[in-house]
Parts: C-alpha cells; structure tokens; sequence
C-alpha cells in the first residue's frame, strides 16, 4: 500500500485538538465504510448453517474456507475473462476521453460549445433503454453470438469504451480547463503539432484525472452485468454474470455468495491502490515556469 | 516530455497485451447444444448438469453448453433471452414456465409446435390432463415439462404449534383468521411473508382457497369478472390475512421468510415446495418431525402447479440435438436424473416412485391421484401471460400501501382486458 | 523570468526542466489550425452518435407505436403511451421517488465525499489506508451489496431484529431503530439513499481529492504568505478552483442517481416504495413485453434531464474562466 508522503514545508499549526479531531472522524467514517465490508468477511468465513440475518454480527463460531473452495472453481474463467475486458476497456477509454477533453477545452473548432454539451448527454442514457438496439447492431455486425471467436468479449470492450466516452471526456476536460493556456501557447510557439502536443504536453499533466478516470472505468466494466450477459456466452462471461449466477438462483447460499463478492472485489481494490500514487502529487511542478 | 509518449506508449501495449487472452475463448462450436435456464442455485444445478451428463453419454461428441443466467427470480434471464430473441440468436433451448407464460413466444413465432414429438413420444398418455391443457395454447403444445413444483402450500414447525396449544393447522382462511387472533396474542406473528412476489404467491392461494379451483381458473380465463362480489370478498379475506403477516418487516428472501419459522417468531409460511430442500439440506430439519407441511388453508385436494419446461426455438442452430435434449426432458430418466436434486416431482405419472423421500413422496403421490384437482399457479406464470402479470405486480404493489380491495380489483379487470 | 517554486512535498524527485523540443521542419499547414483537434474526436463523435443518439432516436420511434411482446411493431398510435405514463399510479410515484432519491443521495454523497476530501487533503498518516477504506465499498459488486445491505436494512423487530437496528439496540442506541426502506412513507426512498451513498462517496472524494491536489502549491503559499489562515486559504484559494471539478461532480452523481437500479433491483424489487422510472422501464419491458412503454420511460426520463441538466451545463460552460 503506498504511503502518503509527509506535509509539505510551510508551517502548519493546526493545533493538537485539530489532529485529534480530524483522525477522529477520519476513524470513524472508517468505521461506517468498512461496517459491511465486516459483515461481508464474516459471512464468508462462516459455515452455510450459521447464516442468518439475525446473526450478522456474529462472528463465525469455526473459520471455514469451504466457501471460498466452493466459489473459486465457478468464478476463475469468470476472473481471466474480466481483466481481459476491463484492464484494455478502462485504460482505452481513458486515453480517448484524455484527447478528447484536450481538445474540448484547449482547441476551438467551430461549434466546441455545442459539441460539449451533445456529448455529456451521453452519460444519462440508461443502458435498459440500449440493450435491445446495441444487442441487434452488435449480433449484424457479428461481433455477437455463435461466430465471434472472442466470444463476444471484444464487442463487449467496444461498448464499455463507447458508453465510456462521455464520462472520461468530462472527467479530462474539466481538468484540462483547470490548467493555463500559457503551457499550450508556448509549445504551439516551438512548432508542436495538436497531436504532439497531446502526448507530450497533455498526458503526463493530467495524472490525477488518470487516476480517477481508469478507477471509474475499472469499476463500471468490472461489475456490469447487463452488458456482459447480453454479449457473452458461457465461455467468454466476466465474473460478475459467475458471481450473479451463484447469488441469484432460488436458493442463495450466502456463505459462497459473499465469498464470492470478497473474491471479486479484490482486483479493483489492487488498481485502487495502485493508482493511489497518483493522488499524491499534483501537477508536474517543474512545468510551471511562468 | 518523454513521460507522455512512454504513458501513451505503455497503456496501448497494456490493454493489447491484457486483451490478447480474449482470442483463446472460442465462440460456438459445431457441435454443441447451447441450453438455455435460469438454474444456477444449489439444487436446481447439479439436477441440470445431471441431465447434461446423461445428454453427452447418448450423443457422444455432442458438447453440451450450459448458458445459465441466474437473478431476480429468473427476470434476468427473460431480459437477455428477449435480446437474443429480438436479435434472431436464438439457443438451442430455452427454460420457460409452462402455461401462458409462452403465450407471447408462441405468438411471436419464437417456438415450433411440439405437438408431432408429443404423439411421438406418447406423452399424451403420461402427463396429467389438468398439466396437459395448461399446456395447449390455440390446441398445440410448445414446450416438454421436465418437473412440477407445488405452490399451494402452508408450512409450519410442530414444536411451535405444540407451545402455542394448537392442534392442527388451519383447514380454512376463516380458521387461519381466528387462530391468528390467539397467535397474535401471544406475541408471535401468524404468517411470515417476504418481497412482493411472495405476497403475490400468498394471494393466490386464498383466492384458490376462496374461491375453488373451477371459479379460480374461469377468474384468470376472464369469464368471471375481478369486480364480481365473490372475487372481491376473497380479496377482502386476502386485505385480513396480510394484517396478520409481518408485512411492515416482511423479509427479504423467501428464505429469509422461512427462517422466521424456524425461528419460531412466525408460525406458518405460504410457499411452494422448494421450500423442503430448503428445510431439510440448510436448516437440517426432518419432514414430519422438524417441519410440517399442508396444503393451504381450502385448497385440500387441489394442487396448484407450477412447471419448468423447455422449448424448441424457431432458427436454432441445431434443431435436431434439441429435440434430443427434449426427449430426455420428457423421458422416465431424465426426469428421475432432474427431480431429486432439484426437490421437484417429474411431471409423468409413471416414473418411478420409490425414489422420491419424504415431502417429495406425499407430493407425487398427491400429484398422480386422479381425484386431484389440478390447476396452474399465477405467480409462476402458468394461468396468465406476461403482460398480465406484470400488470398485476404493478397493481399489486400499490394495493399493498393503499389496502383498498375494490380499487385493486377495478384496476387488474381494466388490465386483464388490455393484456390478452 | 521563472519563479521559484515550491514543490509540493519535500521529497520530491526534481523534476526535469521542461527543454522545447528543436525547432522542426517548418511544416506547410493544410487546413484550419483546429483541423487535426476535430479529427482526433471525430471517432468519439462518431460512436456517441450512433449509440447515444441512434439508439435514444431508436427508443423515440418505439415510444411512438404500440409494441408489445417479442413481435416488434412500428404502427404509430401517436402521443398515447405518453398520456397513459402520465396517468399511470406506478410511473407517479416512481418520479416522486426519483426526486427524492435524487436530493437525498446527492447532496449526502457530495458533503460527504467533500468532507472526507478535505480531512485527507493536508496529508495524514496513512492516507493511503483511508483512501483505499473510503474507495473500497465502489469496488464490491452491486449483487453483494445489495445482500449485505438488505440484511443490515432489515426491519424485522423483537426477536426478529436483525442488521443496524439490532447493532443500534446492542450498542444502546436503540431510538435509532427504524424501518428503513419499508418504511410507510417517503422515507423508504431515503434510506435506501444510505447504501447508495456509501458505494459511492468514495469517489466523489477521489475526484474532490484529485482536484484540491491540482492547485498548485504556489497559489497556497502566497496565499499563506500573505497571513492567511488555512481555513482562509481553503476557502478563497482552493475552494474557486474546485469549480470545474463539482461540475463533473454534480453531473456524475446525478447520472448515478438517475440510473441506479441494480441496487434497487437487489434490495427489494416489486416494493413500490423504492421503485424509480429505471426499475419500472426494466420490469414492463422485459417482464411485461411492453416494449412501448418502456420506450416511453427511457424518452421521458431523458428529456427531464435535458430539461434539468441542460440549464446546469449550460450556466457553468458560461460561467467558466476561459
């Protein structure tokens, strides 16, 4: 896990009673947050009889790992085919939204105001209202159904790139606006291009929004269900349909359910960890010469 | 400055390499039956691979692909099978309830007429009638039951009737009413209840219990109105008996429902026989010592059915491994092979009995007595079509928070009236 | 002229001075300057058209005809499936539900995400663990919080008690006992902004985070320079530059709010109480095979937000300092 760096220099008083206050309430939401995820170890630690609603609290009488043996088998080919999908779907979304934010906000073509707006609509379609159209483009094209040798995985990774584009575009171009033009002009002056601009310039300002851009991303694939029902068979299926499959059917067995859910929730925990450096420093320092 | 282009460098070659595992999935295989259920759980799995196992040792290089998709009590699964549909993608075979739940497939063209497998496989002769007719739509059969589920029933533990000084469970809805008074008093509550399906479920079986199966299904036929005074004195009954459920903190889960039972803090519970799997492998209860079970209160006799059965879809791909696979849905073996595992009778009347333990074999036995009334459950979609339904829910919903029979009937006549 | 500057923390790796690359070949120009920026979007454009607006213009055209079950059909009964919502007891309450959900797990989400934002912006001992404890609930899977949840929000009472309230009950705060989203009235539809929330505050502070980090350092030690205080320098230094990010805050939040169904799905589907358009527009279509109205619901709920978050955008891209 990395570790935040200490305070910068410049003299913070904060009195004692200030830092007392704050770890406080930092424990306590901490204390809020992880209340489930307490409840959700517990389960699956737990032997199926010892579960019940009233029991939540309770810890498990034996520590069983049976859950986990039970789980694992069904939600491997599951895992394979969800890093496949999700680490290209957050990280090629991500570098498009970069260059489109770049260029929303640092390049004025002709009707920049309205195309801005068009796009962020985007992010309010409700993907229930697309499943039908996107599933019969999808099955023309053939990227769908029996002939896809992917299984439908790489058409899955298009529409979680293309539903993507509205919100990784917000996320950069509300960075990029953020920044000075003075940056831009002078590279323009030394003769860089749009495009090296973009990668030269562009890229390495905007960390911070990587970060929260591939976080976003990283998640919303990771536990789609629709989508991935909808494209995928059941070769080619990412986890979530795996876990839904254990914890949907008539009779839930709890214990594996929430195994499961540990299981699949540790991949993004990794990338949100990973990606915590980036939150550790703020712009390329050295850039700013004004 | 070389940061940008070893970033931009450095994520393509990530999400290729990270991509690169897709290509070794494989789509569709010649040779393979993709079928097509929403049975994922404990039970109702190891009975479908069962019969998968089985399907593979008759058709020896056949694969056999289980596409199940499980969730919110088989809703997921109509919604991506309903893509698929509309997409013209159709799997080999898919899972439907029998009855009018088909209606919108067969009208659709979605599903061929079984009717030539059935004179076929003589069928006729050993499904009931009562299941038989449920089955025709329009005079032709479109799907092969492989189990049948109980809905009608009323569970309890007799070491909690025993504390509370009563002898036998409740015979009719009026009984249930006064020995709910005596229940209440003594501070436990009379009937568990869960989510809204359930409360659809318990619906059912006091106008089944009201009514009588043959007002009952002429109710869900239209020929009798839900304004009629009849129906709607049920639906007053029905208004009394959720007071005596905990329906202000109705669980969760129907099995959440039935731990308040075990419990103790409730004393029955109104669901179908899924419910003994339950029982007797989570909650180790025995049949007839742990648990009990009757059929709900005025529908003695009756059984109010519900059945899991498969189709054969307009364009599938390989139409003749799928009437493979529904001729084993329909054989003596398959459903022997299914129907202990899942905890659900085979649908023939001559498989052999002597397999079926405990609840199971009271089921069966009540099933093939041909004094038996049979008809079709309404939440499991064997006496009303899709649309009907899920107007229902909605009506249902909203009959709850406003407790006004006479509303709820005008509105699901008006609504039957627009979903046939 | 450079200016010192200040890195932001001590033990930061020197940074290479940014050296312009040499002067290329003078390239002949072809086309306007903001040619190659519209051809690096363009493939965005072209995608979002087609499946944004493509397939919402495919949900206007169904909204428009009477098609019911697996047979589609495009014969046009005009404005009558938008009568009939409107008319419709389930869709009413559902817009009332929205509403409230809205508000409630927005501005909870937001002061929440900010709060916590703020705690961790001056650095503290194991912000790492923070972060990741506060990120940690958006990366477990909604079928599993749905679970846990539904088992913490269970409502049952006496010997029946279970989740918070029986943890409220054992730790002596038994007052806060409640029914949660079984509750009898609007608040069945806030509570179930609590889970919602708690998936998601996490994120709302990473992005405050990310923001309040991109000040840059310089800004605040002039400020402080100039005998600010801290809480000063937050509020007329970094808080003003906090705007673009709220934006993408309040847009973000809002979208969630208005797609959630997963969670709502899981919870308690079929309760009326915590039914929203979503929830509704998923049952009819594919429950029901009323394919028309749930076009109709997708229409609707759509221009609402055009008609809400049109004037939002619109003011803050004005407003914006260029």
């Amino acid at each position: 896990m990395t570790v935040a760096a200490p305070p910068a220099e410049g003299v913070r008083t904060g009195s004692p009673w200030g830092t007392v206050a704050r770890y406080f309430v930092l424990c306590a939401l901490a204390a809020f947050f992880l209340m489930p995820v307490y409840v959700l170890v517990v389960t699956s630690f737990k032997n199926p009889s010892d579960v019940s609603a009233t029991h939540i609290w309770d810890l498990p009488t034996s520590l069983s790992l049976s859950n986990f043996s039970a789980v694992w088998p069904k939600l491997s080919s599951g895992f394979r085919n969800s890093l496949a999908l999700s680490i290209p779907a957050s990280l090629i979304s991500s570098l498009l939204g970069c260059a489109n934010g770049f260029v929303l906000s640092k390049i004025r073509f002709p009707h920049a105001n309205i195309v801005f707006p068009l796009i962020l609509f985007g992010i309010f379609v409700p993907y229930q209202a697309v499943i039908i159209p996107v599933s019969q483009t999808m099955t023309t094209v053939g990227l769908r159904g029996g002939g896809d040798p992917t299984g439908g995985l790489f058409g899955l990774l298009l529409i979680h790139i293309i539903y993507g584009l509205p919100i990784t575009t917000l996320i950069f171009r509300n960075h990029f606006v953020g920044l000075p033009n003075t940056l831009l002009e002078s590279a323009r002056l030394d003769g860089a291009g749009t495009f090296r601009s973009f990668v030269d310039l562009a890229v390495p300002l905007a960390r911070p929004a990587f970060a929260v851009s591939i976080i976003w991303q990283f998640t919303s694939s990771w536990n789609d269900f629709m989508f991935g029902a909808m494209m995928t068979g059941r070769d080619s299926w990412p986890v979530t349909i795996a876990l839904n499959n254990i914890a949907g059917g008539q009779a839930v067995p709890f214990g594996q359910a929430m195994a499961g859910a540990l299981l699949v929730s540790l991949p993004t925990l990794a990338i949100y960890v990973l990606l915590g450096r980036f939150f550790m420093r703020g712009l390329l320092t050295g850039a700013l010469q004004y | 400055m070389w940061q940008g282009r070893f970033a931009v460098a450095s994520l393509i070659v990530v999400a290729l390499l990270a991509s690169l595992s897709m290509c070794a999935v494989g789509g569709g295989r010649e040779n393979q039956l993709e079928v097509y259920s929403w049975w994922t759980g404990p039970g109702e799995e190891e009975g479908l691979n069962a019969m998968a196992k089985e399907y593979e040792r008759e058709n020896p290089g056949v694969t056999f692909v289980n596409a199940a998709v499980s969730g919110g009590a088989g809703s997921n699964a109509k919604a991506i099978l309903a893509s698929r549909l509309l997409a013209n993608d159709p799997p080999d075979s898919y899972q439907r309830h029998a009855g009018l739940e088909l209606l919108d497939d067969v009208r659709s063209g979605k599903v061929q007429d079984l009717s030539s497998l059935y004179d076929q496989q003589h069928w006729r002769d050993v499904f009931p009638k009562g299941l038989l007719e449920n089955l025709t739509i329009n005079g032709k059969v479109y799907a092969v039951p492989v189990n049948i589920h109980r809905a009608n029933l009323m569970w309890y533990l007799p070491s909690t009737l025993k504390s509370l000084g009563i002898d036998a469970p409740p015979k009719t809805w009026g009984e249930f009413l006064s020995q709910a008074e005596i229940i209440k008093s003594k501070g436990k509550t009379p009937l568990a209840i869960g989510p809204e399906w359930t409360q659809k479920h318990l619906l059912e079986t006091v106008l089944l219990g009201e009514l009588g199966p043959d007002d009952y299904e002429k109710l869900f036929a239209g020929q009798i109105s839900w304004t009629s005074p009849d129906v709607e004195a049920a639906l007053g009954v029905y208004a009394k008996v959720l007071q005596y459920t905990d329906l202000k903190a109705a669980a969760g889960d129907w099995q959440t429902q039935l731990d308040r039972v075990v419990q103790g803090s409730a004393v029955y519970a109104v669901m179908g026989d899924w419910t003994a799997n339950y029982l007797e492998g989570v909650k180790k209860l025995a049949y007839e010592s742990g648990y009990n079970v009757v059929a709900s209160p005025g529908t003695d006799g009756i059984y109010d059915f519900l059945s899991d059965s498969f189709t054969l879809p307009t364009g599938a791909r390989h139409p003749d491994l799928s009437r493979d696979w529904l001729i084993e849905c329909g054989s003596t073996e398959g459903q022997n092979l299914f129907n202990p595992l899942k905890g659900s009778i085979p649908a023939r009347t001559d498989a052999d009995a002597t397999i079926y333990k405990g609840y199971l074999s009271w089921a069966l036995a009540q099933w093939r007595n041909p004094k038996t009334r049979i008809v079709g459950s309404l939440t499991h979609g064997v006496v009303a079509n899709n649309a009907y339904n899920a107007e229902i829910d909605s009506a249902l919903g909203l009959f709850v928070q406003h407790a006004d029979p006479v509303r709820f009937a005008d509105t699901v006549q008006a609504k039957y009236r627009e979903t046939q | 002229m450079t200016a010192t500057h200040v890195p932001r923390h001590a033990q930061a790796p020197t940074r290479p001075v940014y050296t312009p690359p040499p002067p290329p070949k003078r390239r002949k120009r072809h086309g306007p300057r903001w040619l190659p920026g519209l051809l690096l979007v363009s493939p965005s454009l072209i995608l979002i058209g087609i499946f944004v607006y493509g397939f919402l213009g495919w949900n206007v055209r169904v909204s428009f005809t009477n098609w019911r079950g697996l047979s589609p059909s495009y014969h046009s009964v005009g404005f009558d499936n938008y009568v009939n919502l409107f008319k419709d007891d389930r869709f009413r309450g559902d817009i009332r539900n929205l509403i409230v959900f809205t508000v409630v797990f927005v501005a909870g989400s937001m002061v929440l995400g900010f709060v916590m934002a703020m705690l961790l912006d001056k650095g503290v001992r194991g912000e790492g663990f923070f972060r990741g404890v506060y990120l940690f609930p958006m990366a477990i899977s909604f079928i599993a919080t749905a679970i846990i949840w539904r088992w913490l929000l269970d409502n049952g009472s006496g010997a029946d008690t279970a989740g918070l309230n029986k943890l409220f009950s054992d730790v002596g705060l038994g007052f806060l006992r409640s029914d949660w989203h079984k509750s009898d009235s609007i608040f069945a539809i806030a509570a179930v902004a609590l889970p919602a929330g708690w998936a998601l505050s996490g994120y709302v502070m990473a992005l405050f985070l990310a923001g309040m980090r991109s000040v840059p350092e310089t800004l605040r030690e002039s400020a402080r320079l100039d005998g600010a205080s801290e809480l000063q320098v937050f509020w007329y230094v970094v808080r003003p530059m906090l705007r673009p990010i709220t934006f993408s805050v309040v847009l973000i939040m809002l979208h969630i709010s208005l797609k959630t169904f997963d969670l709502l799905y899981a919870i308690d589907q079929g309760n009326l109480r915590i039914d929203t358009p979503s929830l509704y527009m998923w049952f009819t279509t594919f429950d029901g095979g009323f394919y028309d109205r749930g076009a109709t619901i997708a229409t609707v709920l759509l221009l609402g937000v055009a008609l809400v978050v049109g004037p939002y955008v619109w003011y803050s891209l004005r407003t914006e300092k260029r």
